[in-house]
């Protein structure tokens, strides 16, 4: 029999301890916070499953995240809990919690915003506001920026160059 | 039914061969495809274009470990993604034979991009709603990343095509050099048709209606002319390739060649 209460308790405690493992590639995000986390859930047999899903399938950060986890999961005491990969459904930047995006733009990088596409139509790039002056003057410069999920965008406004964390 | 129908409980080795190798086909055209782009690296014209060139290689090669890994355990025999990658040699790889032709100039790596990122958007598309749930999960995420990739190839295309004359012509060569490849698309043999018949893998015939109606609208586009068809000899994802995917990959398994069994 499975205490509920106990349970519970097991899942907060490993939820917090996730919650505390940061994205290698941008360390202001928790990997809760970019929603990779998918489950923390205990089976018919009493063990704990946590599900991570990858952002980019080819993401590099995959691995280093999966070996984070696995480190804190052993080191909190939950060396039994299973680490498993989701991959259905995929991954979305919409599974970015509000305060992933609050951070993103305090660590300079433009959050993903609505496709309100930009009138000049260059192959509908987004218009995206500068996460510096929040000028929304700003155009693509390359598609794929400096990981996989980001795109490359500078600031007409104030010329800064920046990161746009894409819609995927 | 046919007569070919098996017990549920009685698994068809000549249909789990097949499955084998269809998920096999889309791994290594993948894997082979973002090796070329990998080669890209450090040398392209601009730093946006080698940051972009690197990401869709990252793309197709994490496309490559989940279809490859996922082939290595319909085949039953022990080999996983890196099994398959680095301790085969050219006549057991089953990429489509586009994928492996050397880079060459920008505008054929583009042409040769944008060729297979429509093929891939329809594969994928088609394999959305696949009898086989592992597969069409791996579709569901890869056909997200190929629309960034087909918006990126297609986009250079168009740049380049309508550029200079010097740039068009340039493309218009790449694509005329390249076309006799695209025979091999969406030719069916008995392993399409037991994926199609088993709602694994969607009809060829239909994949080709609509890739051929994307290419059209992008080469107009593009100011590009369109080649005539020509007779094709080689069928990589039988294992009968052109000369160039040996020489790729002895760079690429140049390790695992030189200390077999090495792990980093």
């Amino acid at each position: 029999m499975i205490e509920p209460e106990a349970a519970a308790g097991r899942e907060q405690l490993i939820r917090t301890l996730l919650a505390e493992v940061p994205d290698p590639e941008i360390p202001v995000l928790s990997i809760v916070d970019l929603g990779i986390v998918r489950h923390v859930r205990q089976d018919l047999d009493g063990r704990w499953h946590v599900g991570i899903t990858p952002t980019y399938s080819g993401c590099p950060a995959t691995e280093v995240i999966r070996i984070a986890v696995r480190t804190a999961l052993d080191a909190g005491g939950h060396a039994d809990a299973v680490l498993e990969e989701v991959l259905s459904p995929p991954w979305t930047s919409e599974w970015l919690t509000s305060a992933a995006r609050a951070k993103l733009k305090a660590f300079g990088i433009a959050p993903p915003e609505e496709p309100v596409l930009s009138p000049r139509r260059l192959w509908d790039a987004p218009l995206v506001t500068c996460p510096r002056c929040g000028s929304r003057a700003s155009e693509r410069v390359s598609e794929f920026g400096s990981t996989p999920c980001k795109a490359h965008y500078r600031c007409s406004a104030c010329q800064e160059p920046f990161d746009y964390f894409k819609c995927l | 039914m046919s007569a070919r129908s098996h017990a549920a409980n009685e698994p068809d080795p000549a249909q789990q061969q097949a499955h084998f190798r269809y998920v096999l086909r889309l791994g290594d055209t993948s894997l082979v495809l973002g090796q070329r782009l990998g080669e890209w690296v450090g040398h392209a014209p601009a730093l946006e274009e080698d940051l972009g060139l690197a990401n869709l290689a990252l793309d197709l090669i994490g496309q490559a470990r989940l279809l490859l890994t996922y082939a290595g355990e319909l085949e039953g025999r022990g080999r996983d993604e890196d099994a398959l990658a680095f301790l085969r040699d050219a006549p057991e790889f089953a990429n489509l034979t586009l994928a492996e032709q050397p880079n060459g100039d920008f505008g054929q790596t583009i042409v040769r991009q944008w060729l297979l990122d429509a093929w891939q958007l329809e594969i994928y598309e088609g394999l959305l709603g696949s009898a086989d749930t592992r597969l069409g999960a791996i579709a569901a995420k890869a056909v997200k990343e190929t629309r960034y990739h087909h918006r990126f190839s297609s986009g250079w295309l168009m740049r380049l095509g309508d550029g200079t004359q010097e740039s068009h012509d340039r493309v218009q060569g790449a694509l005329d050099s390249l076309w006799r490849f695209s025979a091999e698309l969406f030719a069916a043999d008995d392993v399409d048709e037991r994926m199609q018949a088993a709602a694994i893998a969607p009809a060829p015939m239909e994949l080709a209606a609509r890739w051929s109606a994307r290419i059209d609208e992008d080469l107009r586009a593009a100011t590009l002319k369109r080649p005539a068809a020509q007779p094709y000899p080689w069928h990589g994802r039988r294992g009968v390739h052109t000369e160039h995917l040996g020489h790729m990959l002895t760079e690429m398994q140049h390790l695992q060649r030189t200390y077999p069994g090495v792990r980093w």
